[in-house]
């Protein structure tokens, strides 16, 4: 039984509904994401880890220039540098292909009824399979360098799960609102190429945190207020065998929860639009 | 139970990017859905106004009118697609929409997988799907072409897969739109036994269509539309004749 109506439309009720039938056709999502991930290697043999590939060519080039111009061993930037990346290359996705990720499935939402959610799905199910493609440049790093990881390190799980809760509720928001002011997804690129330079992935923040400079050490703290930094940090951190920081986690958690309560109003009011708008 | 139950449903399309303040005033074109604005200034198009429909169980209906008119629309109303700006739509039943047959299939990919992505976006589950694959292959006449990708298929190779796909998963309510006319005679003649079969067991069919012929063939009611509102519905020959016969007409 199917009830819809301009009265109905806009309610709690349909916007948890949808989440869930997007959820429960999981079968669906997956094999869509899959496929995207197929797609990249019909007729070429390393498919998507040309991605992997070229994202590890610069991330060792930059590692290598940074420790130069740093200072710093290069068995401790490089590591640094492709941890970040990988990271970055899945934060930076989401947000990108999110904003676009109705407006790319115009024809499907046209055409087959589908709970919106299950776009969504698709796209961090793609973004996740690239992630673990990425993962092969972590091993490979690990082999060359170790790190020193302990019973800390499994951290990295509950992190990437935050991180992936995280990507769902950005695609959903950014996503809903892209798809009704066009100006959104190009903004959206800049400021995640922007956000790229400004977030501790090329340059080690805690370098600068302990900065014999004491105007740097005094700018290094501005680096807090930027969100990404707190992301990176949990999932980066246990990567690379490094201590607990509680503060990172409590931001995170927070931006969570004030994340998805801004995505589910925009979900209520929104989501029926969604077919309206592409 | 199957059953389609529409109370004054109205379908606002916003069209961001007209100049609202030159199409200001509603204009009523021939063609097309009503031009309005409303009250923040966005030009809309109103394609569906005030919609009663009641379909049960066995019905076969055409829907007909000039381009524009708002059969598609209706259609994606009917499908869950559009939700109505106002007004309600209740329909009850699994619906298998099979509308512009180039979208939901992946031109790169074979057949076989085109009818596992459709069957998955129509509730069905892997499992199901395989099951029902040589059944659909041997509807279809596709035979090895369905291991081949969709873009080496012709246009009614691809309204075969689609049909094959909705009517193999038992849909209690089938929307058709125009498009599936491509099909060859001999073709129609099996699908329409297999679509009033599909019909008389459990369902209800909705088909948007210029072609009288295929009319005749798969409905026995019709809803004329006109400008987004139902200017006459009953049995198909007298709303068929009546639409012939309207001003400007034929």
């Amino acid at each position: 039984m199917v009830a819809r109506g301009s009265q109905v439309s806009r309610s709690w009720h349909l916007a948890f509904d949808d989440l869930s039938r997007g959820w429960k056709q999981r079968a669906l999502w997956g094999h869509l994401g899959w496929q995207d991930i197929k797609q990249r290697y019909r007729r070429s043999v390393l498919g998507p880890l040309w991605i992997t590939i070229s994202m590890a060519v610069t991330a060792i080039a930059l590692g290598v220039l940074y420790a130069g111009l740093f200072g710093n061993p290069i068995e401790r930037q490089l590591p640094y540098i492709l941890v970040g990346f990988v990271v970055w290359a899945f934060i930076g996705g989401c947000i990108t292909e999110g904003s676009t990720v109705f407006i790319s499935n115009a024809g499907l939402i046209k055409h087959l009824p589908a709970p919106v959610s299950v776009h969504v799905f698709r796209l961090i199910w793609r973004q996740v399979l690239f992630f673990a493609h990425n993962l092969v440049v972590y091993v490979v790093m690990f082999a060359v360098f170790p790190q020193p990881l302990g019973l800390g390190s499994l951290l990295v799980f509950p992190a990437f799960a935050l991180l992936i809760a995280n990507g769902m509720w950005v695609a959903l928001l950014i996503g809903i609102v892209s798809t009704r002011f066009r100006d959104l997804p190009p903004v959206t690129q800049s400021v995640v190429q922007l956000m790229f330079f400004l977030t501790p992935i090329v340059w080690i923040y805690e370098d600068l945190q302990n900065s014999d400079n004491a105007a740097i050490r005094d700018r290094a703290r501005f680096a807090e207020l930027n969100p990404f930094l707190h992301f990176l940090e949990t999932i980066r951190r246990p990567l690379l065998g490094q201590s607990f920081e509680l503060r990172h986690w409590v931001v995170v958690l927070v931006i969570t929860v004030i994340g998805w309560a801004l995505a589910l109003v925009v979900m209520r009011n929104y989501r029926s639009r969604v077919s309206y708008w592409v | 139970m199957v059953s389609i139950r529409v109370r004054s449903a109205s379908v606002d399309f916003p069209i961001f990017d007209a100049k609202s303040r030159s199409l200001k005033t509603t204009v009523l074109g021939v063609v097309g859905g009503r031009i309005g604005a409303n009250a923040s200034r966005v030009v809309v198009v109103k394609a569906l106004q005030d919609i009663d429909l009641d379909l049960d169980h066995g019905a076969r209906v055409a829907l007909i009118g000039h381009n524009g008119a708002g059969k598609s629309t209706l259609l994606r109303l009917l499908s869950g697609i559009y939700e109505p700006t106002s007004g309600t739509a209740e329909v009850t039943g699994r619906v298998a929409p099979v509308f512009d047959l180039a979208v939901g299939m992946d031109p790169e990919i074979s057949g076989l997988d085109n009818i596992m992505i459709r069957g998955l976006f129509l509730g069905m589950t892997h499992e199901q799907m395989q099951e029902r694959v040589d059944d659909i292959a041997e509807f279809t006449e596709l035979g090895d072409y369905l291991r081949m990708p969709i873009r080496t298929y012709s246009t009614g190779m691809r309204v075969r897969l689609a049909l094959g796909v909705v009517t193999s998963i038992d849909p209690e309510i089938l929307l058709l739109d125009e498009g599936i006319g491509a099909v060859d005679a001999a073709f129609l003649r099996k699908a329409r036994k297999r679509l009033t079969d599909l019909v008389d067991r459990s369902g209800l069919l909705v088909l948007a269509s210029h072609s009288d012929e295929l009319l005749r063939e798969l409905c026995d009611t019709a809803i004329w539309l006109d400008h987004g509102q139902i200017r006459q519905q009953g049995p198909l020959e007298p709303v068929l004749e009546a639409y012939k016969n309207r001003p400007g007409g034929r």
